[in-house]
């Protein structure tokens, strides 16, 4: 793992209209990390993600990737698994995997044809096997379980090879056998391809378990006759041993004026 | 057990399907029988056979004065109107709803200005219409354009608004250009959609075909039904309403079977009528 770093966030602040969601955000990651961010509903971690996705642009501050500001707009160097709606409905599993290297290859139609097209679905057949999707490779996503659509987006969320993979609570709507499959596929990948991840994710336990560092997004002030006078920042920072065998502190520990539901 | 939690066997929703349908022939043909008891030359409800015969002689046997089998050339005017008619607005819909719906410019630019259009009653353009391409074919399928295509760009522009938005972001992670995503997500995601919108969009456009027909034509299902209305001729007139009828029930069924041959992967979830 490299100590340079790969992001950094200045000072950054983001509202909705009047109504303040992140304010004084201050970070900065080395390429490499397992960043893991946390936090209570509307708590604007998942606004944090899609700003540096460019989904969203800050209202203030800066984001710097590799030292450049952080393009207008999404782009290939930051791929992204939502929770839902993440793979093409109307591309079989191999076609997702292999669209990517066919809009690269055919910028007028985005489509190869014959030995070309062939070529690209021989080529993805490892990738296929190391995500267990070989038997499904001609099915449509609808044809797949919640757990396979996921491992599907992952997949093809890394063909274009993105400095940082953004993942928005990619396994929130799992059954906990299959999340633990997951955990085990995305670290596997993470080390692979020493790549930096920010996972959002609702569940402590899965931040603790895949991060090597865990932020907490939280109100630092409160206002109850008027709880949305202020935005969220970063609470906690907590740099994670990854073979730690310590158990992770209480819900209540991390978040003192509102418990987690 | 109540008689909302019953269900019905298959075989039985075929015969209760049936059922209306030979009711409704029943209640004809005692009708026009009664009528036709008390006066055998009766012209408003012909019996089974007269009509029978009627449509048989459009069908099969050559018209005195043209030599045309009527019934076959009318028929297949009126399909090129309606396909002609139908192809412009679905070319229409495709280019002006993906722009509208996909460029927001482009969608501030014309949104408001095709949503007023789409309410302007088409049948009272008809007239502008005659003025401006005169009495012939342009005019008929003019007529079907502007009474299908504003309301086809309309549910077109929705269905790529409908996309979701992850999608589209997905596409630009993974290096796609704006023409790019158009091709490989916007179009292959509406496509089945525009199925539905012509499927929709052909019950005003039959509408139409017949209005135009009516008014000006020498030829057509619109025009000959209109044209032997002048002498009571119920037993061709009502064939002809069947048999209109029929063929844009099978263009339907048509466009649905092609949109679940073509588009297997939006079927999946076992939707649509």
């Amino acid at each position: 793992m490299s100590d340079t770093v790969c992001l950094r966030v200045t000072n950054l602040f983001k509202s909705y209209g009047t109504m303040p969601v992140l304010e004084r955000v201050n970070l900065s990651v080395e390429a490499g990390t397992f960043c893991t961010i946390v936090g209570a509903s509307g708590c604007g971690k998942s606004t944090f993600l899609r700003m540096l996705l460019s989904q969203e642009r800050p209202t203030r501050g800066t984001i710097l990737l590799d030292g450049e500001p952080l393009p207008d707009e999404p782009t290939p160097d930051r791929g992204i698994v939502f929770q839902r709606y993440s793979v093409f409905p109307h591309l079989t599993v191999t076609e997702n995997l292999i669209l990517a290297a066919e809009l690269d290859a055919s910028p007028g139609l985005g489509r190869l044809f014959g030995a070309a097209r062939k070529k690209r679905k021989e080529a993805v057949d490892n990738l296929l096997e190391t995500i267990g999707l070989k038997a499904a490779r001609d099915r449509y996503p609808a044809q797949l379980s919640g757990g396979m659509q996921q491992r599907l987006a992952i997949a093809q969320a890394l063909s274009k090879k993105p400095k940082i993979l953004l993942l928005d609570e990619p396994f929130g709507a799992l059954d906990p056998g299959i999340r633990a499959d997951m955990h085990t596929l995305i670290l596997d990948l993470w080390q692979d391809r020493s790549m930096t991840i920010f996972m959002v994710t609702h569940d402590i336990q899965e931040a603790f378990k895949l991060g090597t560092r865990m932020l907490v997004f939280d109100k630092l002030r409160h206002d109850p006759h008027q709880p949305d006078a202020y935005g969220a920042t970063i609470t906690y920072d907590l740099p994670l041993a990854k073979d730690s065998s310590r158990s992770p502190p209480s819900a209540e520990a991390l978040f003192p004026a509102h418990p987690v539901s | 057990m109540r008689i909302t939690n019953r269900s019905v066997s298959t075989r039985l929703a075929l015969v209760l399907g049936a059922l209306p349908c030979i009711l409704l022939g029943i209640v004809y043909a005692v009708a026009s029988h009664f009528r036709r008891l008390e006066n055998p030359a009766d012209k408003i409800l012909p019996s089974l056979e007269a009509m029978g015969a009627a449509f048989w002689r459009a069908a099969f046997v050559p018209d005195r004065r043209s030599g045309d089998l009527l019934l076959w050339t009318d028929t297949i005017d009126s399909l090129f109107r309606l396909g002609v008619g139908m192809g412009v607005s679905t070319l229409i819909a495709l280019s002006l709803g993906i722009a509208i719906g996909f460029i927001p410019h482009v969608r501030a630019t014309l949104a408001p200005f095709v949503a007023s259009i789409s309410l302007i009653p088409p049948i009272t353009v008809l007239p502008i219409l005659f003025i401006v391409f005169g009495l012939g074919e342009t005019s008929r399928i003019m007529l079907i354009v502007v009474g299908t295509a504003p309301v086809m760009v309309r549910a077109t522009a929705q269905a790529v608004i409908d996309i979701p938005r992850e999608l589209i972001i997905k596409a630009e992670t993974l290096g796609a250009g704006v023409w790019q995503t158009v091709v490989r997500v916007v179009l292959p995601q509406i496509l089945p959609k525009l199925v539905t919108a012509i499927r929709l969009g052909l019950v005003p456009a039959w509408i139409f075909l017949i209005s135009a027909e009516a008014i000006v034509s020498t030829s057509g299902l619109g025009y000959r039904i209109f044209l032997v209305r002048r002498f009571l001729a119920m037993d061709l007139i009502l064939p002809y309403v069947v048999w209109i009828t029929v063929l844009a029930y099978l263009i339907d069924r048509l466009l649905l079977a092609l949109s679940r041959r073509a588009f297997r992967w939006h079927h999946i979830g076992g939707d649509s009528l």
